[in-house]
C-alpha cells in the first residue's frame, strides 16, 4: 500500500464490490473518490450537501453515523433513507476509514425521467 | 418569433457572460432558460455560498455573481425567454434554427449556443406507485398560478423553503386549509420561515405534521385524499384538493439529448481544439454541458469557452466581414441602441 493511501470498498448498484484505492492527502471525500473511480455518483451539487445524489450506507463500524445539521436536512428530504445512511460527500477520506465498506445508495431520479 | 443573431440556451453564469462576449463584436443575444430566474444553478442550488476560483475575486457569492453578470451585459440588451424550457430544433432551409420551447415561444438564429449546464431543473418527485395518475390532477410540483389554489385545501410535503414560502403564503392569503408534511423535527428553510410557520401553527392556521410523510394517494380521476404515515407507523388520511410535493429541483439533461447531438456521459461532445462546436453545424456547447478531453467542470473554463466560441460565430453568421480582436481597455464597451 501506497504512503497516504487508504482501502475503501463500494457496493454499487448491481452489488459489485469495488475495493479502490483512496489518498488520504488530496482533501477528497467519499463522493470524489467514487467519482474518481467513474462509479455511478453523480455529486450533483458538488459536495454542498445539497442534493443528496451521493447517499450511501455505511456497512461497518469505522464512519459513525454522526450528521452535521445541514446533512441531517438534507436527508431528511432524500428517498430511501436508512439508519446507517450518510451523504458521501460529507466523509473525508482519513486513516481511519481503512477497511470501510458503503453502498451506494437507489438512483433516486429514477421517475424523474419525463420532462 | 423571437430573432436575434445567437440563441443561448441556458442563463447561468457562462451563458450570460457568452452575452458579454457576443456583444463586444456586435452579436445580439436572446437567452432561455427553464428556471424563472437567470443564474443557473448558482441562483438555483447555491445563491448564498462563496466562490473562490473567479480571477480577480478572492470569494463572490453565487447570487453576485449572476447579479455582476447580469450588470455586465445590460449594454447589450439580451433578451430572455424565462421558465420555459427548450424543446425542439429544427433547420430552415436558409441555414437558420427555429427552437421552440415546451411551451410554444419560437426563437430564430443562425447560431445556437448550449449553455445548459447540468440541464433542465426538474422536480424532484417522491416514490409513491400512482403519482403519475395524478399529475395535474392534484398533484403539482410547481406552484405556476397561485390563483389555482383559492379557496382549495391543499397538503404541502418538504422541509426546505419552497415548501414552507408556499405553506406560508397560502395559509395567509388563498386557501382554505393548508396542511404541511415533513419528514423531521427540523427544516432546511430560513430560520424566520420556520418561526412564522410554528407561530401559525399554534393559531390553528396551518397544520403542522411533523415526522410524517404522505405515503398513499387516492381518488378516482382526481385527487381525492393522502395518506399520511409518522414516525410511529401510524396512518391518517386528509381528504384534499391538491397536493404539492414540494422536494426541491434535480438537473437532468433533457430533451437536448434528442436533438442529435454527440453525447457521452450526459454531456455533449465537442471540439475543443478550435471552438467548441458540436457535431451539428451552427450549434456550439460551452460550460459545463459539454465534454472532451481534459474538460474541467468550471465556471471559469466555461467564460473561456464562450469567449472563444462567439468568435467562430461571428465568421458564420458574417463569412464576408473581417473582424479583429480589441481590447475594452482601448475601445470600451459599446452597448446595443
Amino acid at each position: 500500500m501506497e504512503k497516504n493511501t487508504v482501502f475503501i470498498t463500494v457496493i454499487d448498484r448491481e452489488n459489485k464490490h469495488h475495493k479502490l484505492e483512496a489518498p488520504t492527502d488530496m482533501n477528497m471525500n467519499i463522493m470524489e473518490l467514487c467519482r474518481s473511480y467513474e462509479l455511478p455518483v453523480e455529486g450533483t451539487c458538488g459536495g454542498m450537501a445539497m442534493c443528496a445524489s451521493c447517499q450511501v450506507y455505511i456497512e461497518t463500524s469505522h464512519v459513525p453515523i454522526e450528521r452535521s445539521d445541514n446533512e441531517q436536512a438534507m436527508l431528511d428530504e432524500a428517498w430511501n433513507v436508512q439508519d446507517n445512511s450518510r451523504l458521501g460527500c460529507q466523509i473525508q477520506i482519513s486513516k481511519d476509514l481503512n477497511g470501510l465498506i458503503v453502498k451506494l445508495a437507489p438512483d433516486a431520479s429514477f421517475n424523474e425521467d419525463d420532462w | 418569433m423571437i430573432k436575434t443573431d445567437i440563441i443561448i440556451i441556458g442563463a447561468g453564469p457562462v451563458g450570460l457572460f457568452t452575452v458579454f462576449e457576443a456583444g463586444l463584436i456586435k452579436l445580439k443575444c436572446h437567452l432561455i432558460d427553464a428556471l424563472p430566474i437567470p443564474g443557473g444553478q448558482c441562483a438555483e442550488i447555491y445563491p448564498k455560498k462563496p466562490i473562490y476560483d473567479i480571477p480577480g475575486y478572492p470569494s463572490i457569492l453565487a447570487g453576485d455573481l449572476v447579479d455582476n453578470l447580469m450588470e455586465q451585459i445590460k449594454p447589450f440588451k439580451p433578451g430572455f425567454t424565462l421558465g420555459e424550457t427548450a424543446a425542439n430544433i429544427e433547420k430552415t432551409e436558409d441555414n437558420q434554427f427555429i427552437v421552440t420551447t415546451k411551451q410554444g415561444t419560437k426563437h430564430q438564429a443562425p447560431v445556437v449556443a448550449i449553455a445548459g449546464g447540468l440541464g433542465v431543473f426538474i422536480p424532484r418527485k417522491p416514490p409513491i406507485f400512482n403519482l403519475k395518475d395524478f399529475e395535474e390532477k392534484g398533484v403539482n410540483y410547481i406552484v405556476k398560478d397561485p390563483e389555482v389554489f383559492k379557496n382549495k385545501k391543499l397538503v404541502i410535503s418538504g422541509g426546505g423553503d419552497s415548501a414552507l414560502d408556499w405553506a406560508l403564503f397560502f395559509a395567509n392569503e388563498y386557501a382554505s386549509e393548508v396542511t404541511l408534511v415533513h419528514r423531521s423535527q427540523s427544516f432546511r428553510a430560513h430560520l424566520d420561515s420556520v418561526q412564522k410557520a410554528m407561530t401559525m401553527a399554534e393559531n390553528g392556521k396551518i397544520n403542522l405534521l411533523l415526522d410524517s410523510e404522505v405515503i398513499e394517494l387516492n381518488g378516482n380521476g382526481s385527487l381525492d385524499s393522502v395518506v399520511i404515515r409518522n414516525k410511529s407507523k401510524e396512518k391518517a388520511t386528509i381528504h384534499t384538493d391538491f397536493w404539492l410535493p414540494l422536494f426541491g429541483l434535480s438537473p437532468k439533461l433533457g430533451p437536448i439529448a434528442n436533438w442529435g447531438l454527440e453525447i457521452k456521459k450526459n454531456a455533449i461532445v465537442v471540439d475543443n481544439a478550435t471552438d467548441y462546436s458540436t457535431n451539428i453545424e451552427g450549434i456550439y456547447a460551452i460550460g459545463d454541458v459539454n465534454t472532451y478531453p481534459g474538460k474541467l467542470k468550471l465556471i471559469l473554463c466555461g467564460f473561456h469557452e464562450a469567449t472563444i466560441m462567439v468568435q467562430s460565430a461571428f465568421k458564420k453568421i458574417h463569412p464576408n466581414k473581417n473582424n479583429v480582436l480589441k481590447y475594452t481597455t482601448v475601445s470600451g464597451v459599446t452597448g446595443f441602441e
